[in-house]
């Protein structure tokens, strides 16, 4: 890889999960991992993480916070399968036992610079009454398979989901060697970071089976 | 021709009334005929009823009816002049009545009239008229000997008529018809005359000017960035900080009427009068009169003094100049002088002629109307000094137009004087022509007297025209001067000494009181009174607020003062007064006025207040005093001179912005116009939208536009650009043009890109692409090596193979594989809910109970039982995570050493050796290799060798893809060697030094495919070790101890076994599911069974599934087409090849032995590994023979099917079986036992044999039936395989459900190559050099020798092999190699392998380790035999040696 031709770029992302908005949970952890394409490779960082446990405080009641950092570096040859992050949060139940409370994920905003982004998360809903009788009662919610589900669009299609609550993220990002290899990823107009709702709307999902 | 209508005499008044109105209309018509029909006739006309009267018949029918009987004989034809006559006496004679007669003469009693039905009818059809609906010939419809004149066909434009239906437009012609002047109704084409359909039936669109580069090159568009208008929105948006706090004050404080419709008379004067008054006033205040007449005396005084300096003197030009500069002010500021004087004078006279006729009014009318009073105050002047200014006044403009007379008459005979110079000389160059003409001495004399007098006569006509004469100017008059100018000072000016009349208007007259007014006036009054006048403040359009009701007084001024604040968030567009007038409940709109949006520099406290004017154009009449609206009316007695006036009026008003607290204007910054908003959508796509003129010409003309009409005036003007000038309009449409653009790279870019191509094989999923990772981000980064792999498969596939039948095949078997693995695409990316959610079961209530027991049990069982393993979903994993776990416990009946009768003669320490160890001896240990590494045991001894030892193999899946679908695919094998360590010393007997080496001898492999391992996630169990059939050297004895007990056991078994533990670590989730939801997917949409037996099936299989989960049950497979199939139709018998019949025809056993053989010499290749995993496709055994590839199924079918036909009893049994897993056996019932044969090895097993294979039996099959295994166990050596026992086996069809008579898919006979197409001497060549090549390249660093006597030696010995397959040869073939090289120390063995590609032989080869002899002397021996079966299966042996000579 001479300075010249360049034959990778890079993606640095820096950031942390920030915190959340589960109103009606409380005691929550959250995990992250990354979904990538085939054409990129984590050169540094933590591809995963697990938080700890955090509470609602008593002057925020609505708010939990994590401020769980973010680091990573991407190298890749192709935009193509541009990283995600996916984000899952766990807590107990009434019964103390340790379940699902949201899925979200998010595309690494592509743009350098700092990006603030707000995640819908959602769980899997059981498929019957009695099932969601039972998996309350036995505290073993239905859950994805695998967390990286939710950063894929294939097969979506026959799960039905219900929204949580919002995963607040920040990122700051660099690049490498983009414009280089013919990416231009720089907005026209770097001004505005709007806290876009990445995959708004998990209740379009529910698509019958 | 028709009378002049007069009133028809009625018997009644009201019916004369109506009569007379229709005669009203009827004379209005008439007086209109020739002219178009007017706007309200023309609604008369299609609206009016016409049934009674238009016709002159009915008319008269009425008039019979309606006089006395006995003039009913009057005949109806009587011209039109008797029966005007008639009418005149008929109103003579009324009259005569009324005087004379009183009213009873009137009446008369008689019966009630009663008319009979066919009179009625008859008097109906006189007075009725039905127009027909037939149509009308349309001469009767244009003027008699006319041709109808079709103005379309002459080229004009006739517009397209609204549609009508027939049947309406005859009755209506036939109406008009009966008409009197109904032709009038008819065009010349002899239709209806009717206006084109008003509707346009498409929007407009701007006119398309541009067409490509025709433009001026100063008008071309210039694209710039779309602006955001910051007035976009309506809404007033600026910076943000100071958002929406801006106010607007509109001030309404009154109006003025000038003309109001209540107005009387001596209002209109009044209001006149004062407009005079007011123009009197402005002009007083500006004073115009006095400011110029100071000026000119300044300027006269200017003149006089620079004279009187200069006195005398000669002026300077530059003075003279400038005295003629002042005189030229001076005569100009004169004029205007006399014409405000004029003005003043005029407006002055006007002002008391009007008051006059005030005051004539007043007198006239009695009363006073109007407050206004003037008075005209008289100035007076001394007399004296009045006449001398004027005098001066008249003498000084007399003397200045003098002197400008003068001047202008001084100019005037220099220019005359100028004229006649040039004339003369004109003249004389004349008469020296006419001199040489002429030379007549008259024309002399004329020359001489033409100084003074110009008069002279032209004789010469022919004299060319020249200069005119010019005539000398006139004197100045000076009198008429002085006489004009006092003239004109009389007319504009007060006399001297007249006093000045100052006008003073006030309104502070007596009114009349109402009581004493005339009954006119006071209801005018009454009516002023009661209405009220009030404004509305329109903002944008939108009522914002409105004044109080203000009523009308007399005077009508109307005061509001009020003050509207309005805090606004728009954008002002438009700021709108509207004058309302309420009389009673009602209001009228009186006007509209707009006020200008004020500047932002206009705040309030500064704004002056403006007069805006209005007007209403409202028609009001009054039955009073009052003059109204737009009705004329005169003030003259006689009614002359009629003026009409309409309401008009002045609004005072201000609209200003408001200040704020901090005297900041609260106004938006300055107003733009606002462009963009107007602007629509296809406007400014403009022409570029119609690209296709000569699509749109060639649509014009076929559907005939027509040129002249308007509608189409756009698209005849663009064509006519077109087709002038030469613009190539483009053949595609707009949206393809754009397309282009969208296209990523071309099509040849992509085809061609090496990086394009292997993005696009991995999308894909090109098997070797499938996980690529990393494609490199530059073109020349993709090296074609990458495209190598897929290129060499299909190379392989079709030219690497040696025979060319094979070739063949694989490419068939390629083929069908690729077709199969895109249907499992397809289905793999076809998810059902548990592949992305997990989730809980129901719990039953035995479950329940289960969990809730097991609350109850002890925390540390005495038994504890075996946990199962957390399985890890494959997708998480990567390189070095997955580790193969082997745990190798123990083998039986290693072969062992031979004692050398050699050795023991020739050395004594071999012999002390061999003695000391034992007789025989063996040290195995066991190698396993996987994926290139290798791992080995530590050394045992002894033939039945323990190790117990546990090898831990890394693992990497290829690609590094760990997706299930991925390991499904995986053919990697694993080989676990049984090696014999041999020790040789060296050199011992020379010196004390004593050299040992080690040498490890093959002794036999176990293959175990990772694919197995895989899906069954362990393999638990003992195998039979592949032995070669001869190890040179070593001997399967038995060992000496042996129990006859355990032999008989064990009597059919020959061979080592090794046990083993395999697993992998952690455990990974087979990909079942989809499989089962592949197969379920095919079993659902393609079959060629019966919906019941299909239903019956599933019903049994998931019955089995139910009670036995563990036992495999199949009644319905898919064949290699994707279609369901029951089982039982794949099992018929079949004849074996005869030649293997013929080869042992005495002995059945041997027969049966050698095709048991031949079926398994028929390559391998699993299902399950080829199609990555779909689900098993079972092939008929044509197909399977012409593929020469399957796996186990084939393979028992075919073998139980030449079972079959052999007279045998024979089932499949479908089960599982160690190593392979899921399997399918064959079942033979012979001499009261019952043997299990392994189709694919060719080996049998007696039921109660303890190192079978086979570990449970789910259900049998035969020709006809399934069983299903209802015993409690399923090991064979427990079970009974008496089918016929329903306890034991539950049969698919029975009595309830009995076998439809299901036919087979197999051939009746098979199609038997007898021999070979192809010479087998050369493929046994070529595998042998093949093998040669890769033995040395595989000891790149030593020479590799090959010992030639001994290949001639192993090649004679390989056909003995294969007709005793095997077997009891080994000892002659030792002896006889032990003969010929004598003095060679050879290890070696021969191979046994099915054919099916070179590949498969040289991994085998590679894993014996042969090449793997290090010693320097070592020489090499290897040969090769094919022998060709039936149908082209063939059965090839490898002879492997290595030599060491000893000396």
């Amino acid at each position: 890889m001479t300075a010249n031709s360049p034959s990778v770029f890079l993606l640095m992302i820096n950031g942390q999960i920030e915190g959340a908005n589960f109103p009606e949970y409380d005691d929550l952890y959250c995990k992250y991992c990354f979904v990538y394409g085939h054409d990129w490779a984590p050169t540094s960082g933590l591809e995963e993480g697990i938080s700890q446990i955090t509470s609602k405080g008593r002057d925020s009641p609505h708010r939990l916070v994590w401020n769980f950092p973010l680091e990573i570096t991407f190298k890749s040859t192709n935009p193509l399968g541009w990283p995600q992050i996916v984000v899952s949060v766990y807590g107990p139940d009434t019964f103390g036992n340790d379940v699902v409370r949201g899925y979200g994920a998010t595309h690494i905003p592509i743009t350098p610079g700092q990006h603030t982004r707000t995640i819908p998360m959602f769980v899997p809903e059981s498929t019957s009454r009695l099932q969601k009788f039972t998996s309350w009662l036995l505290g073993r919610r239905p859950e994805f398979t695998d967390p990286k589900v939710v950063a894929q669009g294939e097969g979506r299609e026959v799960t039905r989901v219900s929204s949580q609550g919002f995963v607040t993220l920040s990122f700051n990002i660099v690049t490498k060697d983009t414009k280089r290899l013919g990416y231009d990823t720089t907005a026209t107009e770097t001004t505005h970071t709007h806290p876009v709702a990445a995959g708004f709307g998990p209740g379009n999902q529910t698509l019958s089976m | 021709p028709r009378p002049q209508a007069k009133p028809v005499p009625g018997s009644s008044h009201s019916e004369s009334s109506t009569m007379r109105q229709r005669m009203k209309d009827k004379l209005k018509a008439a007086r209109s005929e020739m002219g178009l029909p007017t706007a309200e006739e023309a609604y008369n006309f299609f609206t009016f009823d016409f049934d009674p009267e238009p016709d002159e018949e009915t008319r008269k029918g009425q008039k019979r009816r309606t006089r006395p009987e006995g003039e009913n004989e009057e005949g109806e034809d009587g011209g039109d002049d008797d029966e005007e006559k008639e009418e005149e006496d008929k109103e003579e004679e009324e009259e005569l009545f009324l005087i004379d007669q009183s009213a009873d003469d009137f009446l008369v009693f008689k019966r009630a009239e009663y008319m009979g039905y066919q009179r009625r009818l008859q008097s109906e059809n006189e007075l009725l008229f039905t127009p027909s609906f037939l149509t009308v010939p349309a001469s009767s419809k244009v003027p008699e000997n006319m041709k109808p004149r079709y103005l379309e066909e002459e080229g004009l434009y006739v517009g397209e008529r609204p549609p009508m239906s027939l049947t309406n437009q005859n009755i209506l012609e036939n109406r008009i018809l009966k008409q009197e002047q109904g032709r009038k109704w008819f065009g010349d084409d002899g239709r209806i005359m009717a206006l084109p359909d008003p509707i346009k039936e498409s929007s407009t669109r701007p006119p398309l000017f541009h067409i490509e580069d025709d433009l001026d090159p100063a008008l071309q568009t210039v694209y710039r960035k779309a602006l955001v208008s910051k007035h976009a929105s309506q809404y007033i948006s600026v910076g943000g900080e100071t958002n929406g706090d801006y106010q607007l004050d509109v001030d309404v404080s009154g109006l003025i009427f000038s003309h109001h419709p209540l107005f009387s008379q001596e209002h209109v004067l009044g209001s006149r009068l004062v407009q005079l008054y007011d123009q009197h006033l402005s002009r007083q205040h500006r004073n115009l009169t006095e400011h110029l007449t100071t000026k000119l005396n300044g300027l006269r005084n200017t003149i006089g003094n620079m004279l009187e300096v200069h006195g005398g003197q000669r002026l300077t030009p530059v003075m003279q100049q400038r005295i003629s500069e002042y005189k030229q002010e001076v005569r100009n500021t004169r004029r205007l002088r006399d014409l405000e004087q004029e003005k003043d004078r005029t407006l002055l006279k006007g002002i008391v002629k009007i008051w006059k006729e005030i005051k004539a009014l007043r007198d006239f009318q009695r009363f006073t109307n109007t407050p206004y009073k003037l008075y005209l105050r008289r100035e007076e002047v001394e007399r004296a000094s009045d006449v001398r200014e004027y005098e001066a006044e008249i003498q000084a403009e007399v003397d200045e137009l003098l002197d400008e007379m003068e001047e202008d008459y001084q100019r005037k005979v220099t220019e005359y004087r100028r004229q006649q110079e040039e004339w003369k000389v004109w003249r004389r160059k004349q008469r020296a022509k006419n001199k040489k003409k002429k030379k007549t001495q008259s024309q002399l004399d004329d020359n001489e007297d033409d100084e003074d007098n110009d008069d002279d006569d032209r004789t010469d006509g022919e004299a060319e025209p020249g200069p005119p004469k010019p005539k000398p100017p006139e004197e100045p008059d000076m009198e008429g001067v002085e006489k004009q100018v006092s003239e004109k000072a009389s007319r504009i000016r007060r006399k001297p000494g007249e006093p000045i009349l100052v006008p003073e208007l006030t309104a502070s007259g007596p009114i009349t009181p109402n009581e004493q007014c005339p009954r006119g006036e006071f209801a005018r009054r009454e009516d002023v009174a009661k209405r009220s006048i009030f404004i509305k403040v329109l903002y944008n359009d939108k009522e914002v607020s409105r004044t109080d009701n203000r009523s009308l007084n007399s005077d009508f001024r109307v005061h509001f003062g009020q003050i509207f604040n309005l805090k606004i968030v728009n954008w002002p567009e438009s700021i709108k007064l509207q004058v309302f007038e309420v009389l009673g409940l009602s209001t009228t709109l009186l006007a509209d006025v707009f006020v200008p949006v004020p500047e932002s520099s206009i705040l309030t406290g500064s704004a002056p207040s403006e007069e805006l004017v209005f007007s209403s154009n409202l028609r009001v009449m009054f039955d009073h005093e009052a003059v109204g609206s737009d009705v004329p009316f005169s003030f003259e007695v006689d009614g002359s001179n009629r003026q009409t006036l309409l309401t008009s009026g002045k609004l005072s008003c201000s609209v200003s912005w408001a200040v704020g607290e901090d005297d900041v204007p609260l106004a938006p910054p300055t107003t733009q116009p606002n462009g963009l908003k107007q602007l629509d959508a296809i406007a400014s796509i403009g022409a570029s939208g119609l690209n296709d003129m000569k699509k749109l010409g060639e649509w014009a003309t076929e559907s005939r536009l027509d040129p002249n009409d308007p509608n189409n005036a756009d698209i005849m003007q663009l064509l006519k650009v077109a087709s002038s000038g030469e613009v190539t309009a483009p053949d595609y449409f707009r949206l393809e043009q754009l397309q282009e653009e969208f296209n990523f790279v071309s099509e040849e870019d992509l085809e061609q890109s090496r990086r394009f191509r292997l993005l696009r094989l991995r999308n894909q999923e090109v098997a070797e692409f499938r996980n690529y990772k990393f494609v490199p981000a530059m073109e020349r980064e993709v090296t074609d090596k990458v495209f190598e792999v897929r290129s060499l498969r299909e190379i392989v596939d079709t030219k690497g193979h040696l025979d060319a039948h094979r070739a063949l095949v694989a490419k068939h078997l390629h083929k069908i594989r690729e077709s199969i693995i895109n249907r499992f695409l397809i289905a793999k990316h076809h998810f059902i809910m548990s592949d992305l959610v997990q989730e809980e079961q129901v719990p039953t209530i035995g479950i329940l109970g289960l969990n809730l027991f097991k609350l109850a049990e002890p925390k540390r069982p005495l038994k504890p039982q075996r946990k199962e393993r957390k399985k890890v979903t494959a997708q998480n994993l990567s390189d070095g995570d997955i580790r193969l776990l082997l745990n190798i416990i123990r083998a039986y009946d290693i072969p062992v050493r031979k004692p050398s009768v050699k050795y023991d003669t020739r050395s004594s320490s071999h012999v002390l050796n061999t003695y000391i160890s034992g007789y025989e001896r063996v040290r195995p240990f066991v190698e396993v290799s996987f994926q290139r590494s290798v791992l080995q045991t530590t050394t045992a001894d002894g033939p039945n060798p323990c190790w117990n030892e546990d090898l831990q193999l890394p693992f990497s899946a290829p690609n590094g893809d760990y997706s299930t679908a991925n390991l499904q695919s995986m053919k990697d094998e694993i080989f676990i060697n049984i090696f014999d360590e041999v020790q040789y010393e060296l050199g011992g007997d020379r010196g004390k030094e004593v050299h040992t080496r080690l040498e490890k001898h093959w002794l036999g492999s176990v293959k175990i495919p990772f694919s197995t391992i895989y899906f069954q996630s362990r393999i638990d169990g003992t195998f039979k070790v592949d032995t070669p059939p001869v190890l040179l050297g070593y001997s399967k004895e038995r060992s000496l101890a042996s129990d006859g007990g355990y032999d008989a056991v064990r009597s059919l078994t020959e061979g080592a076994f090794i046990t083993l533990f395999i697993t992998i670590e952690p455990q990974l989730v087979p990909g079942e599911t989809i499989r089962e939801k592949v197969s379920s997917a095919w079993i659902s949409f393609e079959s060629q069974e019966s919906e019941g037996l299909l239903l019956a099936s599933e019903v049994f299989e998931r019955d089995a599934a139910v009670h036995f989960p563990d036992r495999p049950c199949l009644t319905t497979v898919i064949n290699i087409n994707g279609k369901t199939v029951f089982i039982t139709r794949y099992l018929r018998p079949l004849n074996p090849p005869q030649e293997l019949l013929d080869a042992f025809p005495n002995s059945p056993q041997e027969a049966t032995d050698l095709i048991a053989r031949y079926v398994s010499l028929i390559p391998s290749l699993p299902d399950s590994v080829s199609f990555a995993g779909v689900c098993d496709l079972w092939s008929t055994c044509d197909q399977f023979l012409t593929l020469l590839a399957g796996d186990e199924e084939e393979h028992a079918v075919l073998l139980c099917n030449y079972f079959l036909s052999m007279g045998k009893k024979a089932w499949l049994i479908i089960g599982t079986a160690i190593p392979e897993g899921p399997t399918t056996y064959v079942l033979t019932y012979e001499q009261n036992r019952y043997l299990i044969w392994n189709p694919s090895s060719g080996q049998y097993y007696g039921q109660y044999d303890t190192f079978c294979p086979l570990q449970t039996v789910g259900c049998l099959v035969s020709a006809d039936n399934v069983w299903l295994n209802t015993q409690a166990y399923t090991s064979p050596l427990r079970i009974r395989f008496d089918v016929t026992k329903a306890k034991l086996w539950k049969p698919f069809f029975s009595r309830a459900f009995p076998n439809p008579g299901l036919s087979s898919v197999q051939c009746i006979t098979l199609h038997i190559i007898l021999h070979l197409p192809f010479p087998k001497i050369s493929l046994t060549c070529r595998i042998e050099k093949i093998l040669k090549e890769k033995i040395m390249e595989w000891r790149p660093r030593n020479p590799t020798r090959w010992n030639r006597y001994c290949t001639s030696t192993l090649r004679h010995f390989l056909p003995k092999l294969e007709l005793s397959r095997g077997r009891d040869v080994a000892d002659e073939h030792r002896l006889e190699l032990q003969s010929l090289l004598g003095d060679y120390r050879i290890s070696g063995f021969p191979l046994h392998l099915p054919f099916s590609e070179v590949r498969p032989i040289v991994e085998a080869v590679y894993s014996t380790g042969v090449h793997n002899v290090e010693a320097s002397n070592v020489e090499f021996a290897l040969a090769v035999h094919v022998h060709a079966y039936p149908n082209n299966v063939l059965s090839v042996w490898v002879y492997l040696a290595s030599l060491i000579r000893m000396r």
